[in-house]
């Protein structure tokens, strides 16, 4: 059962939100935001915007690159920990405006890490259900606009939308193995439920995913008997350049090799990580294995390693 | 019962990981004094690994059991015990 990457889409929002104009809400200077973090400016969604407008301009845009039309489509998976609770979830909006009324498409309700539970999923049941589109989206502007705004939390997040097709058919880079990994007893560090503002345990879910990220990344090589030193590219959730800095560190690579675009975007929770790939399979033609990884509430991580073909 | 020369390899692997000086408190927490942050905590705990060649399990990872010079060390006891 083989399962094969064929491409990436994305949609960022036009708002550009800088460092100075959150900083002002916040009382922090760029300066301060940019050390913390790394990141000097995000993009926010306007009000009318949905999470499922932008997964399904993302959407479009990995089946405009991928030259797959949306009626070849046989199942949708759309992350976002940010989508208004309730029901119907995201999934099926973006399904029927894509022109699919009985294609399957369902939600996966996870922060951050939802896109790479949806795409080790996806490389599952791509031999049963064909053409998968994984699809990770998030509001994240409106999540911290929610309540009172929390200096700690308000200057790290950023809206956007990340896509990626997955299918038996060959296609560029073959997904060769996966791990997940998911820890209740820490639930409470990071926790958001449209009631009271975002809740960061900043230390805790810092050790955590500054330990977990290269373990469970180490835990894929060595199960496939490939050295850190050999992956051509690490494309890991945006949620701080001064982690992103760490866990190469810990994996013995050059920082380079972790794709880092946290200082234009913002930590976009689960959609972070397929926008890095985004930007990534467009500007870098390296060959060679990648790694896919990401952490996120819950806790749920994990890893994705892909070689191309 | 306190182990001096754990204590003072404790001490040189904590002033590798910050810049400020140390609080003349053990018992005094290392986060609100600000010695420490959410970046320096896995720098510190990977520091106390090899220094003491141990490996810190993730049930283990609680921020609380590096909040302050004491905590560490009853933590880094308990390991050689």
């Amino acid at each position: 059962m083989r399962a094969f990457l064929h491409g990436f889409g994305m949609h960022v929002p036009e708002r550009v939100v800088t460092n100075a104009e959150i900083g002002a809400r916040v009382d922090r200077t760029p300066e301060k935001i940019e050390g913390a973090s790394g990141i000097r400016e995000r993009r926010w969604a306007v009000a009318e915007t949905s999470v499922a407008d932008l997964a399904l301009a993302a959407a479009q845009d990995c089946l405009t690159r991928t030259g797959v039309a949306a009626s070849a489509l046989g199942l949708i998976i759309v992350a976002s920990g940010s989508a208004r609770p309730g029901f119907p979830g995201p999934a099926a909006e973006v399904a029927v405006r894509l022109g699919l009324e009985s294609t399957p498409a369902f939600d996966l309700p996870m922060a951050s890490a939802g896109s790479l539970f949806g795409m080790a999923m996806a490389a599952q049941m791509a031999a049963h259900f064909g053409d998968v589109l994984v699809i990770g989206a998030e509001k994240m502007s409106a999540v911290i606009e929610a309540g009172a705004l929390d200096p700690n939390t308000a200057i790290l997040f950023g809206d956007g939308a990340g896509a990626v097709l997955i299918s038996a058919r060959s296609g560029p880079w073959e997904i060769l193995d996966s791990v997940l990994h998911s820890d209740g007893q820490y639930r409470d560090a990071l926790t958001f439920d449209w009631s009271a503002p975002l809740r960061m345990d900043g230390l805790s879910v810092i050790l955590q995913a500054a330990r977990k990220l290269p373990s469970s990344i180490e835990e894929l090589l060595t199960r496939q008997k490939v050295a850190a030193a050999d992956v051509a590219q690490f494309l890991l959730h945006q949620a701080n350049q001064n982690l992103l800095v760490r866990v190469a560190k810990s994996l013995g690579v050059p920082a380079e090799r972790v794709y880092s675009n946290v200082a234009r975007y913002g930590n976009t929770s689960s959609a972070s990580m397929l926008i890095a790939a985004a930007e990534w399979s467009q500007t870098n033609p390296a060959t060679g294995p990648i790694v896919f990884s990401a952490f996120g509430a819950g806790f749920h991580w994990g890893a994705l390693l892909a070689r191309s073909v | 019962m306190p182990d001096a020369t754990r204590r003072e390899r404790l001490l040189r692997v904590l002033k590798t990981v910050t810049t400020q000086p140390l609080p003349a408190d053990d018992e005094e927490s290392l986060f609100e004094s600000g010695l420490l942050d959410s970046f320096a905590l896995p720098d510190l705990v990977s520091a106390l690994e090899k220094e003491f060649s141990i490996k810190v399990p993730d049930r283990d990872l609680n921020p609380r059991k590096f909040d302050s010079i004491a905590r560490i060390d009853t933590y880094l006891q308990d390991r050689a015990s």
